[in-house]
């Protein structure tokens, strides 16, 4: 069966299936409420989808007969805040705003991480009808000197879980750097140096806690090769993102937020190059997509398929994904645009519909 | 005590009669019969949600953290979705 294409937008899941070779809305869930992350569990084959009620909040909801049905699953929960220091000054809200990053963990069906805003891992063994915060991140007093990047708070907004060993978990924070757990978030630990802040003071601009790491990937054949797109520039890492180098500019700019590694080539990956900083849309208004096929030294731009005149789409940082096979990429845009390419990124399907602001696309 | 239909659309709960000294006890008892309506009503530290708002014999209650108000026998309590984002 071929996988389904989801697009999590500002009114709804869109779940798409490919018929007589091209990709169709099917369903769509959730009219009208935003909807931040999807993620299919192949275990056991569920569904799960997190909503940011505007009134009412974060929401998770679960299906085991693909869609036909929802529950309701109890949220992540950040604990009651101390009123003693350092805690009471903490100028973050205790209050989770934003499923930011769905992730399978462990080995067993219905082990699921959740990332959110403010910036916090939690963890679910029981296919999240409960969660977990992982305390040694959450109180650790480094937390205090991370803000938002773009948003109010700072947010955590990529996991990836090393195929080899599910207990390491590496994590990227707007703007509080890279982390990583060996131990199943027990413990975390502050990595990623390298990256550069410009903006920051001096003595700060090189501090690993404060970076703007916009997305993370890694490649799943070669799990030491992780890929960011930083707020300044592009950066690929050999080291399991202990250390990172900057890549060339994709174009005449290297801001953005999203960047796919291939599954298999740890030298391929994909960024959607936006013009920053208050502009936020690609560069004359004309989409498109770079890639690199030798770890960042060079990178090819294409722009077949997609709108080339007056197009003022970003893509955010879940906005495009890649199949695990490495075949097929998808793509959406604030301006509610959907492509699927078939053919490494180098030419663009447009999907026949105008979509809400998609938040997130990707494969189950 | 009545939740408004906003909020009964996602977690049902009838319009009811409860026995409390404070505003806060008087949510508190509602929501016993309805506890996943909880978590749309207060956000994790026990706060009135921003965009809920509610209302003591037709009175905002401007207070979303101590809702320490006192209540008298036939106090009417209205909770309803804020209308709020445009």
């Amino acid at each position: 069966m071929n996988p389904i294409l989801f697009a999590c937008t500002r009114k709804g899941l869109f779940v798409l299936r490919k018929t007589d070779g091209i990709y169709a809305i099917a369903e769509h869930h959730f009219h009208g409420e935003p909807v931040t992350q999807f993620l299919v569990d192949p275990r056991d084959g569920a569904w799960y989808a997190a909503l940011r009620m505007g009134h009412f909040g974060v929401k998770l909801r679960k299906s085991v007969d693909q869609g036909a049905t929802w529950i309701e699953l109890s949220c992540p929960a950040l604990p009651k805040k101390p009123e003693i220091a350092p805690w009471a000054e903490d100028s973050t809200p205790w209050s989770v705003d934003l499923i930011w990053a769905f992730s399978l963990a462990g080995t067993e069906a219905g082990e699921l991480w959740a990332g959110t805003m403010p910036a916090a891992m939690f963890r679910s063994r029981d296919g999240g009808h409960s969660w977990r915060l992982c305390d040694s991140l959450w109180w650790n007093e480094k937390r205090l000197g991370w803000f938002g990047g773009g948003n109010d708070h700072p947010g955590l907004h990529s996991i990836v879980v090393d195929p080899r060993d599910p207990r390491h978990v590496t994590v990227a924070i707007s703007c509080g750097g890279v982390w990583s757990t060996r131990d199943d978030g027990a413990h975390w630990s502050l990595i990623g140096s390298g990256m550069h802040a410009p903006f920051m003071p001096e003595s700060e601009q090189f501090n690993p806690n404060t970076q703007d790491a916009h997305s993370l990937s890694q490649c799943a054949a070669a799990p030491d090769t992780m890929w960011v797109q930083h707020h300044h520039g592009c950066y690929r890492s050999n080291d399991g993102a202990q250390t990172f180098t900057r890549l060339t500019a994709p174009t005449e700019t290297d801001f953005g937020f999203p960047i796919v590694a291939d599954p298999a080539n740890p030298l391929r990956a994909w960024v959607v190059p936006a013009r920053a900083d208050t502009y936020r849309y690609a560069t004359d208004g004309a989409m498109h997509v770079a890639r690199t096929d030798d770890g960042g030294i060079s990178w090819q731009v294409f722009r077949k398929g997609l709108p080339q005149t007056h197009a003022y789409d970003l893509v955010y940082r879940h906005g495009i994904a890649i199949t695990k096979d490495g075949k097929t990429l998808a793509m959406g845009s604030t301006t509610g645009g959907l492509w699927v390419s078939e053919d490494a990124g180098e030419s663009w399907d447009e999907i026949d519909a105008r979509l809400p602001p998609v938040a997130a696309v990707g494969f189950g | 005590m009545t939740f408004a239909p906003h909020l009964r659309r996602h977690v049902d709960c009838p319009p009811q009669v409860v026995a409390a000294a404070t505003l806060r006890s008087a949510l508190e008892s509602a929501l016993i019969a309805a506890p996943a309506l909880r978590h749309y009503v207060f956000d994790e530290q026990h706060h009135i949600r921003k965009h809920v708002a509610v209302f003591l014999n037709g009175v905002l209650i401007r207070d979303r953290i101590r809702l320490d108000v006192p209540l008298s026998d036939g106090d009417k309590i209205d909770v309803i979705q804020a209308l709020s984002g445009g």
